[in-house]
C-alpha cells in the first residue's frame, strides 16, 4: 500500500514554503480597504441577503450575441459596411419613383447579402453556446446542511463549500481548506491557465487543515475577507476569520478555476469568486470580430467611389437643372417635343431647383454601378473556396494525429499573407513539452550521440558531407530505437555507458558518482505501477523528471521516497549486480531561480556525509573546489557545444563534509528556517551558499527540450521571408533562452538585452517592505534597462550586430505602462528576436495589442494552451495548435493547424496566394465597375443628364451577375503569380504581401484610372463610329438600342479580356469561365432578344436582325478591345522588363530556367538574409563569416 | 522537389510526405485541382512576346484600316443644311414665329448638285442636331402595348402628358408620337420627278411586332398644342413607317432618321431640284436640319474615322514594337543578376 503510506506523509518537509508563514504586515493591511472589499461568508450562502452587494453567480458565457441583442448587434455589424448602408439607402429609394430602376433589383441582392452573413453568425454562435451549455452543466460536490451533494457549476454561490477530487476541474476559484493529506497541500496542473504542465503545489492553512471530513463541515463557520475581482493570476490577498482568530491568505491557498487537482484525492475549498469574477474569465476578453486590412481599405475604396460618385451626381444634376430650366424662356418653350408647359416636377422648368435635387438622388441611384454589390458577396464565396483549399492541403495534414489544417473563419485568408510579426507561445506550440536526457559529458568525455533538432537543420544546411554523417548517426539511432522501446524523456544512446557498460570506462568511479546524484538529487516522488512494476515520476518540472527517468535507464533507479530517505536500485561497479541501497535525506536545498541551484545533503549506508549539488554552469565552476577542476576546461567546452544545440545544460558536482561541519551547518540551517523574520530566505541562502563550495565537478548533463519536428526550419524560412518572430511564454527565463537558441532565434555573438526583474537592488527595496516604493523605484530600473537597450540598438545599426531582447513578466508589467511602452516597443521592435517570460496571458494579449496598434502592422499569434486565448483574440490572426492541450486554443482561433511547421506553408503559400487573389480581385473588381459605370456617365453628357441609360435595364442589373463574375470569382480562387515550390524557395517574395505592394492606394488608383481610359475608350470609339451613322449596307441607322447593345458588348469583351491580361495562371477553369462569359453574353441577347416585345422591349432582336449582320458591329468590338487593352498591355510589358516586382523577377528566372540552378538559388537566398535576420540559415552564414574573419586575422 | 524548394512540412516529415509521394502516381484530375496544382498555362511578357503582339496588332490593323477606309471612302454623300436657309428673308431674324404661323407657306426649292457617280440604291436621310430624344422624360413617353393592342389597352399612363384629349385617349400616345418630324421632300432630276421609294423603310421586327396591324391613329394631334406631322387615319400604325422610324428613338442628340430611297443611279454632275416643306420646328431650340443623301458600302454610310483608327493604333503598335526592341537591345537584361532579390527594394 504505496499509496496509503504517501498519503499520510508530510511532504511539506521537502518543499519549504515561505509563504506558509505570511504575516500581518504589508499588503495584508490593505484588507478591508478599498479595492479589498469582497466578504465571503463560507458555509453560509444566506448571508449575503442581508449585504448590499450581490455576487455573480457561476454561470459562464462566451456567446457574443444573446437571443435579445442577436437583430441589432448583428445588423450594426453588417451595415459597418459602408457599402451595405448606401445600398440600403438605394433600396429605400428605389421604391419612389426617381428610381431608374424597379425596386425589387436593388431590395433582393441586399436582402440575400446581409441574410447570408447573418446567418453565418448564427451558426458560428451556437457553437460558443453549446460549449457554455456543456461547461455550466458540469458537476461538482457541494456542501448543503451536512452532506455533500452533485450540483451543477451553475449553480455554485459565493460561500459555498465543495470537494473536489482527483483530475476534476475546480469549479469557481476557492480558497483551499483542507486536502487528503494531512499538511493540506495538493498538486494543481495550471495548463488551461499558463501553459505549464508541471504541478504546482498548494497548501491550506494549518488552522483548517484538520477538515477532512465530510461530516465536519456541518457546522463550520468561517469569514473570508479579499480582494475585489481582478485579472492577476499570481497574486491574491486577503484574510480568513476562524472563530476569533485572524489568518492571512496568499495565493499559495487560491486554487484557480479551469486548472485541475492532481495528485491528490480530493480537497475541500470555498468558493470565493465566481462566474465572471474568477480570474480566468477576468483574464479572458470578448470574443472580437476581425476583419482583415484588405477588407477595411475596401471600406475605404468605396468611401472613396462614393464620393467619386456623389461628384458626378452633383455636376450631373447641376446641368440637368440648367437645361430643365432654360426649356422654358423668351416666352416660348425651347425643347417643346419635351412639353415643359404640362409636366411633373421632376422636370418642371420653372422648379428647376427642385428637380435638379431630385435628379441628383436619381443619379445617385443610377451611378450605383460604380459601388459593386456584389463585391462583398463575391469576397465571401472566394474566401469559403479559399478556405476550403486550405483545408484540403495535403502538405498541411498531419497524419499521425489525422488532423488536417482548419481554417475556422474565413475572414482572414488574405491577412495570412501579410503578416508582419509572428508572436508565438513556446510550450507545445515550438516544443512538445517533453524533456528529454539526450548528452551529458562526465569526467570531460562527452557521451550520447542523439541528434536534437537544431543539429539536424544545420547539417542539411551546411551541405552533404555533415548530412550523410548525420544520416549515419539517425541510421544507427533508428536501429537502436528498434531493439528498444523508447521511454519518455529519455533520447540517450551510447553504448559506452548504457546497460551497465560504464564500468569499464576510464573514469567509472566519477561516472557512478555522476549517475548516483542524479538519482538522489531532486524533489520528484516515485509512482509504483502496480501492474507492471514500473516506477514512474512526478516532478515540479519535467527536466527534473528526465534526470531521475535518465537515472533509472542507466541503472540507478528511484523507487522509494520516505521522510528521511532516498531508496536507490543501484548497479554496484564491484560485484556487477543490482544491489538495494537507501540514502538518509537530512537536508534539501532549494532551487530558487536566484541561487539557480539546489543540493541535497544525504548520509550513505558507509556514513560517509554527501553533499550533492546541481545547478546552472554560471554558479557552479566559481564553486568548484581547486582539486575538483580536473574535467573543468572539457567540461566547459561540452557546455558550449550543447548549448549551441539548444540543450538545456546543468553542471553537477559534490562533495564529502565532515560531521563537524554538517553539525555547525545544521544548527545554523534550522535556526535560519524557522525564523519568522522578513528576511527568512536570505538568511538560509546564505546559509545554504556557505556549505555549497569546494566541490567536485563530475560532469555536466544536456536536457533538450523537445521541439516539434521541423520547428527550426520553419523559422528559418519565416524569418528569411522577413517575418519577426516573438515568443510570449510563461516559463522561466532560462528555459525560453534555451528555447530560443534551439531555434536559433538567438545564437552567439547576437547581443542580449536582459530585462529582468531579479536584479539585486529590487529585491533590496521588496525587502524594505514599502510596496508603492518598490514598484517606483522598479519602474524606474525597468526604464533605465530599456534606455540602456536602446543605446545598445543604436550602436548596433551602425556595427550591423544583431540584438535580442529578453524581458521577464515582472518587468513587462511596468514595459506595458502607458508611459513606457512607446519606448519599450521602440527597443523591441529594433531586435532581431524578442522573447517574453513569466508571462501572463493578459501580459500575452497586451504585448499582443500593444504591438498590433503601435505599429500597424499585421500581427499572428500562435498558441495552443488556454493561455493563448487572449493572444490568439487580440492579435489580428490567431492560430490555434490542435494539439494535445485541449481546444480551448482551438475554438478561439481563426484558424487551427495541427502542427507549428505548417505555419510555413500557411502563410508563405496560401497566404501569399490569398493575399494576392484578394488584392487583384478586389483591385480588378473596381476596375470593371468604374470601367462600366463611366460609360453611363459619359451617356448622361448626351442625353442632357435626364437619366437616361444606353442600356437595356435587364443588361445593367445582369452585368454584375452573369456577365462578370465568374471570372472574377476564378481569379480569386486559383490564381497563383508563382507555384508553391518558388514560394518556399524564395521567401523574400512574401513582402510583397507585409509592404503591401499589391494593394497599396496607387495600384488600386492604377487599376481605377485603366478603368476611366477602358471606359473612354469604349465610348468615345463607339459613338464616333456609329455616330448618326448607318451602320450597315441596307442603310439602316443606329438607334439607342443598337449604340447601346454594341457598347456593352465591348464591355464584356474589354473586361473579360482585361481579366484574361492580368491572369497569371491560366487553367482551363480560368478559360471556361472567361469565354464562357463571353459567349453566354451572346447567348443571353439571342434568347432575351427572341422574348416577346413586352419582356424584352428594347433588346427585341436587336443582336439577330440589327448587330449580327453588320460587319462593322464585329469590326467595331474586334478595334474597340485591342484600343482598350493596348495602354494596359504596355504599361505591364513595360514594367515586367525594366522595374518588375519580385513575384514578376521570379517569374523570369522560372521563365530563364534558373530555378532549378542550385548555385543561383544559394545566390538568391543568401541575399534575403539581414544582419537581423534570425534562424539557422542566418546563423551559420554569421558563424562561417566569423571564422572566416578569424581566419584573415590570422 | 529537391530539398532546397521543398518545404519542411513536407521534407521535415516523412510520414506526410510518404503520403504524399505514395499518391503521385495515381493523382486524379480532382486531387491536382484540390491541391491546387492543376496543369496550366503561366503566360510572362517576355520581351518576345511583347513585341510579337505588337508586331501581330500593327500587322491586322493596318490593313484592315486601308479596307475600312477605302470603303468608307467609296461611299458618295451628299449633305445639304436647309434650317437656316428655307426661311424667308423677313423671317431670318424671328424663325421660331415663322415656324409657328400656320398662314405662310413653308415651300422651299434647292437645288443639290451630284459630284460624283451614285448608284442606286440612293438613302435619303433627314438630319436633326441637338434633338434630345435620348431624353428619360421623353423615352419613357410611349406605350409598346397601345402601339401594338390599340385603344383597347387602357393603361397608357406612361404617355403623360399626350394621353387624352378631350377625354379620349389618343393613339399613338405619348411624346414621341406626337413630335413626328414632318417635313416633305421630293426630288425633281432634270424634268422628272425622282422616284422615292418610302417602303421598307423601318425594321421589320418594328413593323411585325410592336405596331399593330389593325391599330389605326384616333384622336392624334387634336389638341391644343399641334406638335409635329398629322397621320392618316385609315392607315393602321403598321404601315405608318414613318411614325416607326420616328419612334425607333435615336441615341445622340445628332441624328439621322432614314427618309426614303431612290431606286435610281445619279450621274456625276447632275442636278438634283428638291421641293422642301419646312414644317418642323426646331428653330425654338437652335436645332439643325439637313438632307443627306447617300449610298452605302458594305460597312454602311460614309466615315473615315473606323478605318483612320484602325490605322492609327495599328502603326503606333508597330513603332511601340521597334521601340521596345531598341531598348530591350540597348538595355540587355542582366540574367543573372539577383539585385532585384534583395532587401534593397
Amino acid at each position: 500500500m504505496a499509496n496509503g503510506r504517501r498519503k499520510k506523509q508530510q511532504l511539506g518537509r521537502i518543499h519549504s514554503f515561505s509563504s506558509g508563514k505570511t504575516s500581518f504586515r504589508g499588503e495584508h493591511s490593505l484588507v478591508g480597504g478599498p479595492g479589498f472589499s469582497r466578504v465571503v461568508y463560507c458555509n453560509d450562502p444566506e448571508a449575503y441577503e442581508a449585504l448590499p452587494v450581490k455576487y455573480t453567480g457561476n454561470h459562464v458565457r462566451t456567446t457574443k450575441y444573446t437571443i435579445a441583442t442577436f437583430l441589432p448587434k448583428s445588423l450594426f455589424e453588417q451595415f459597418r459596411r459602408a457599402a451595405n448602408v448606401y445600398f440600403l439607402l438605394c433600396a429605400i429609394l428605389s421604391f419612389t419613383p426617381l428610381s431608374p430602376y424597379s425596386a425589387v433589383s436593388t431590395v433582393l441582392p441586399l436582402v440575400v447579402v446581409i441574410g447570408a452573413t447573418m446567418g453565418k453568425e448564427i451558426v458560428e454562435d451556437w457553437r460558443r453556446k453549446r460549449q457554455d451549455i456543456e461547461m455550466n452543466n458540469r458537476k461538482v460536490k457541494a456542501h448543503r446542511g451536512g452532506i455533500f451533494y452533485d450540483t451543477r457549476w451553475m449553480d455554485l454561490k459565493v460561500g459555498d463549500i465543495v470537494k473536489v477530487e482527483r483530475d476534476e476541474f475546480f469549479p469557481a476559484d476557492l480558497i483551499l481548506l483542507s486536502s487528503s493529506y494531512e499538511d493540506a497541500i495538493c498538486y494543481v496542473e495550471t495548463t488551461n491557465l499558463d501553459g505549464e504542465t508541471n504541478l504546482k503545489l498548494k497548501q491550506g492553512l494549518e488552522a483548517t487543515s484538520s477538515f477532512q471530513d465530510d461530516f465536519r463541515f456541518q457546522n463550520f463557520k468561517a469569514l473570508v475577507r479579499c480582494e475585489d475581482p481582478n485579472a492577476n493570476l499570481y497574486s491574491f490577498i486577503g484574510s480568513l476569520e476562524l472563530g476569533e482568530e485572524q489568518y492571512p491568505l496568499s495565493p499559495q491557498q487560491l486554487l484557480l478555476r479551469d486548472s485541475k487537482l492532481r495528485n491528490t484525492d480530493y480537497i475541500f475549498g470555498v468558493v470565493v469568486f465566481t462566474g465572471h469574477d474568477t480570474k480566468v474569465m477576468q483574464n479572458s476578453t470578448p470574443p472580437p470580430s476581425k476583419r482583415s486590412k484588405i477588407e477595411r481599405r475596401t471600406d475605404k475604396i468605396v468611401y472613396f467611389l462614393f464620393a467619386v460618385l456623389v461628384l458626378m451626381s452633383l455636376i450631373g444634376s447641376i446641368i440637368f437643372g440648367i437645361d430643365t430650366s432654360k426649356d422654358l424662356g423668351n416666352g416660348w418653350m425651347t425643347r417643346w417635343y419635351l412639353r415643359p408647359d404640362d409636366t411633373t416636377i421632376y422636370y418642371d422648368p420653372k422648379r428647376a431647383g427642385i428637380a435638379a435635387i431630385l435628379q441628383f438622388l436619381t443619379d445617385l441611384m443610377l451611378y450605383s454601378y460604380l459601388i459593386p454589390i456584389s463585391l462583398y458577396v463575391s469576397i465571401e464565396i472566394v474566401k469559403v473556396l479559399q478556405s476550403v483549399f486550405i483545408n484540403q492541403d495535403v502538405q498541411m495534414y498531419y497524419e499521425e494525429a489525422d488532423k488536417p489544417a482548419h481554417a475556422r473563419t474565413s475572414n482572414l485568408n488574405e491577412e495570412l499573407g501579410e503578416v508582419d510579426t509572428i508572436l508565438s507561445d513556446k510550450t507545445g506550440t515550438l516544443t512538445c513539452n517533453s524533456m528529454e536526457f539526450i548528452k551529458c559529458s562526465i569526467a570531460g568525455i562527452s557521451y550520447g550521440c542523439g541528434v536534437t533538432e537544431v543539429e539536424k537543420a544545420l547539417a542539411t544546411r551546411k551541405g552533404s558531407s555533415l548530412s550523410q554523417e548525420v544520416t549515419e548517426i539517425e541510421g544507427h539511432l533508428e536501429e537502436a530505437k528498434e531493439e528498444k522501446p523508447s521511454v519518455k524523456g529519455f533520447n540517450f544512446v551510447d553504448e559506452r555507458i548504457m546497460n551497465g557498460s560504464w564500468i569499464n570506462e576510464p573514469h567509472a568511479d566519477v561516472i557512478q558518482n555522476f549517475l548516483r546524484l542524479l538519482a538522489i538529487c531532486h524533489t520528484a516522488i516515485p509512482e509504483i505501477d502496480e501492474e507492471t512494476g514500473r516506477t514512474s515520476y512526478e516532478a515540479e518540472s519535467p527536466d527534473e523528471a528526465a534526470f531521475v527517468i535518465a537515472a533509472r535507464e542507466l541503472g540507478f533507479e528511484f523507487y522509494e521516497r520516505t521522510q528521511k530517505s532516498i531508496s536507490l536500485h543501484e548497479l554496484d561497479p564491484v560485484s556487477g549486480k543490482t544491489i538495494d541501497s537507501s540514502y538518509k535525506l537530512l537536508n534539501v536545498l532549494e532551487f530558487s531561480s536566484s541561487r539557480k541551484r539546489m543540493s541535497v545533503i544525504v548520509r550513505t549506508e558507509e556514513g560517509k556525509l554527501l553533499l550533492l549539488c546541481k545547478g546552472a554552469d554560471s554558479v557552479m565552476f566559481e564553486r568548484l573546489a581547486k582539486h575538483g577542476q580536473e574535467f573543468a576546461e572539457q567540461t566547459k567546452v561540452h557546455i558550449n557545444e550543447y548549448a549551441d544545440a539548444g540543450l538545456r545544460t546543468m553542471v553537477l558536482a559534490y562533495r564529502e563534509i565532515d560531521e563537524e561541519e554538517y553539525v555547525a551547518f545544521n544548527e545554523e540551517f534550522t535556526q535560519a528556517k524557522n525564523s519568522v523574520s522578513a528576511d527568512r530566505d536570505e538568511m538560509v541562502e546564505s546559509v545554504a551558499e556557505k556549505i555549497e563550495k569546494d566541490l567536485i565537478l563530475l560532469g555536466s548533463t544536456a536536457v533538450e527540450d523537445k521541439l516539434q519536428s521541423g520547428v527550426p526550419e520553419c523559422i528559418d524560412k519565416l524569418a528569411q521571408a522577413g517575418i519577426k518572430i516573438w515568443v510570449l511564454t510563461g516559463d522561466k527565463m532560462e528555459t525560453a533562452i534555451n528555447i530560443g537558441y534551439a531555434c536559433s532565434l538567438l545564437r552567439q555573438g547576437m547581443k542580449q538585452i536582459l530585462i529582468n526583474s531579479e536584479t539585486p537592488e529590487n529585491k533590496a527595496f521588496e525587502k524594505s517592505g514599502e510596496s508603492s516604493a518598490a514598484a517606483e523605484a522598479f519602474k524606474a530600473s525597468v526604464i533605465r534597462q530599456i534606455n540602456e537597450g536602446k543605446e545598445l540598438l543604436a550602436a548596433s545599426n551602425e556595427s550591423l550586430e544583431a540584438l535580442a531582447l529578453i524581458i521577464d513578466g515582472k518587468s513587462l508589467t511596468h514595459a506595458l505602462e502607458d508611459d513606457v511602452k512607446d519606448i519599450f516597443l521602440e527597443l523591441a521592435i529594433g531586435c532581431a528576436s524578442v522573447i517574453c517570460c513569466r508571462s501572463s496571458p493578459k501580459q500575452k494579449a497586451l504585448v499582443t495589442r500593444l504591438v498590433k496598434i503601435k505599429t500597424g502592422m499585421t500581427t499572428l499569434a500562435i498558441g495552443d494552451g488556454a493561455n493563448d486565448v487572449g493572444m490568439l483574440q487580440e492579435a489580428d490572426i490567431g492560430i490555434g495548435i490542435s494539439g494535445v492541450e485541449g481546444m480551448q486554443a482551438v475554438m478561439s482561433s481563426d484558424i487551427a493547424i495541427a502542427q507549428f511547421r505548417f505555419l510555413e506553408r500557411l502563410l508563405l503559400v496560401h497566404g501569399h496566394w490569398c493575399y494576392r487573389r484578394m488584392s487583384t480581385m478586389i483591385s480588378y473588381f473596381f476596375y470593371k465597375n468604374i470601367a462600366f459605370g463611366f460609360t453611363l456617365f459619359f451617356f448622361e453628357a448626351y442625353a442632357s443628364f435626364s437619366g437616361q441609360t444606353e442600356y437595356n435595364d435587364w443588361y445593367l442589373s445582369f452585368y454584375n451577375v452573369f456577365f462578370t463574375s465568374l471570372p472574377v470569382i476564378a481569379l480569386g480562387v486559383f490564381d497563383q503569380d508563382v507555384s508553391a515550390q518558388l514560394c518556399l524557395k524564395f521567401p523574400l517574395l512574401y513582402q510583397e504581401g507585409v509592404q503591401n505592394l499589391l494593394f497599396s492606394w496607387s495600384r488600386i488608383l492604377g487599376w481605377a484610372l485603366n478603368g476611366v481610359l477602358s471606359a473612354t475608350v469604349i465610348f468615345f470609339f463607339c459613338i464616333q463610329a456609329m455616330e448618326y451613322q448607318t451602320f450597315r449596307k441596307g442603310g439602316e441607322i443606329v438607334g439607342l438600342e443598337t449604340l447601346g447593345t454594341a457598347m456593352y458588348t465591348c464591355v464584356v469583351w474589354v473586361v473579360n479580356c482585361q481579366m484574361a491580361l492580368s491572369i497569371n495562371y491560366f487553367t482551363y477553369i480560368q478559360h471556361l469561365f472567361i469565354w464562357a462569359s463571353i459567349i453566354f453574353w451572346y447567348i443571353f441577347l439571342l434568347a432575351y432578344g427572341a422574348m416577346d416585345p413586352y419582356i424584352s422591349t428594347t433588346a427585341y432582336q436587336v443582336f439577330i436582325e440589327a448587330c449580327a449582320p453588320a460587319p462593322s458591329f464585329w469590326l467595331l468590338t474586334l478595334f474597340v478591345l485591342i484600343s482598350s487593352l493596348l495602354p494596359y498591355f504596355l504599361y505591364s510589358a513595360i514594367q515586367m522588363r525594366f522595374f518588375p516586382l519580385h513575384h514578376q523577377m521570379i517569374q523570369w528566372i522560372l521563365a530563364d530556367g534558373q530555378s532549378d540552378d542550385p548555385e543561383f538559388c544559394a545566390m538568391v537566398r543568401q541575399r534575403s538574409l539581414r544582419p537581423t535576420t534570425v534562424g539557422f540559415t542566418a546563423r551559420f552564414e554569421s558563424k562561417s563569416q566569423h571564422s572566416r574573419e578569424q581566419l584573415e586575422y590570422l | 522537389m529537391e530539398v532546397d524548394g521543398a518545404s519542411t512540412s513536407n521534407g521535415g516529415a516523412s510520414t506526410s510526405n510518404g503520403r504524399a509521394n505514395g499518391g503521385r502516381s495515381r493523382r486524379t484530375a480532382f486531387d491536382l485541382f484540390k491541391q491546387q496544382q492543376l496543369p496550366a498555362c503561366k503566360p510572362v511578357l517576355t520581351p518576345v512576346w511583347v513585341i510579337t503582339a505588337f508586331m501581330l496588332i500593327g500587322s491586322i490593323f493596318i490593313p484592315l484600316g486601308l479596307v475600312t477606309l477605302h470603303a468608307s471612302r467609296s461611299v458618295v454623300e451628299i449633305v445639304y443644311r436647309y434650317d437656316a436657309e428655307c426661311v424667308p428673308k423677313a423671317f431670318r431674324g424671328n424663325k421660331v414665329s415663322y415656324i409657328k404661323n400656320g398662314s405662310i407657306p413653308k415651300n422651299c426649292y434647292r437645288s443639290l448638285k451630284v459630284h460624283k457617280h451614285m448608284k442606286a440604291p440612293i438613302y435619303i436621310y433627314y438630319q436633326l442636331d441637338n434633338y434630345y430624344q435620348n431624353h428619360r422624360r421623353y423615352i419613357k413617353s410611349r406605350s409598346d402595348q397601345q402601339l401594338l393592342h390599340g385603344h383597347a389597352h387602357y393603361d397608357t399612363s406612361s404617355c403623360q402628358p399626350e394621353e387624352y384629349n378631350n377625354g379620349l385617349p389618343i393613339v399613338p400616345c405619348g411624346l414621341i408620337a406626337w413630335s413626328l418630324f414632318n417635313d416633305t421632300f421630293t426630288f425633281i432630276r432634270g424634268r422628272a420627278e425622282l422616284k422615292v421609294n418610302r417602303k421598307n423603310i423601318a425594321w421589320e421586327s418594328d413593323r411585325d411586332h410592336k405596331f399593330g396591324k389593325k391599330v389605326y391613329p384616333i384622336n392624334f394631334q387634336n389638341g391644343t398644342l399641334i406638335g409635329g406631322a398629322k397621320l392618316d387615319p385609315d392607315i393602321p400604325l403598321h404601315d405608318q413607317e414613318d411614325l416607326i422610324v420616328w419612334m425607333r428613338t435615336s441615341a445622340l442628340p445628332s441624328f439621322r432618321k432614314l427618309y426614303g430611297r431612290i431606286e435610281e443611279d445619279l450621274e456625276a454632275d447632275d442636278v438634283v431640284f428638291v421641293t422642301l416643306m419646312n414644317n418642323y420646328n426646331t428653330y425654338s431650340f437652335g436645332g439643325k436640319k439637313k438632307l443627306v443623301l447617300s449610298t452605302t458600302g458594305w460597312l454602311g454610310g460614309k466615315n473615315d474615322f473606323l478605318g483612320a483608327a484602325c490605322i492609327f493604333v495599328g502603326s503606333s503598335s508597330i513603332i511601340l514594337s521597334i521601340v521596345f526592341m531598341l531598348l530591350h537591345v540597348k538595355y540587355r537584361r542582366n540574367y543573372r543578376g539577383t539585385s532585384y532579390l534583395s532587401w534593397n527594394w
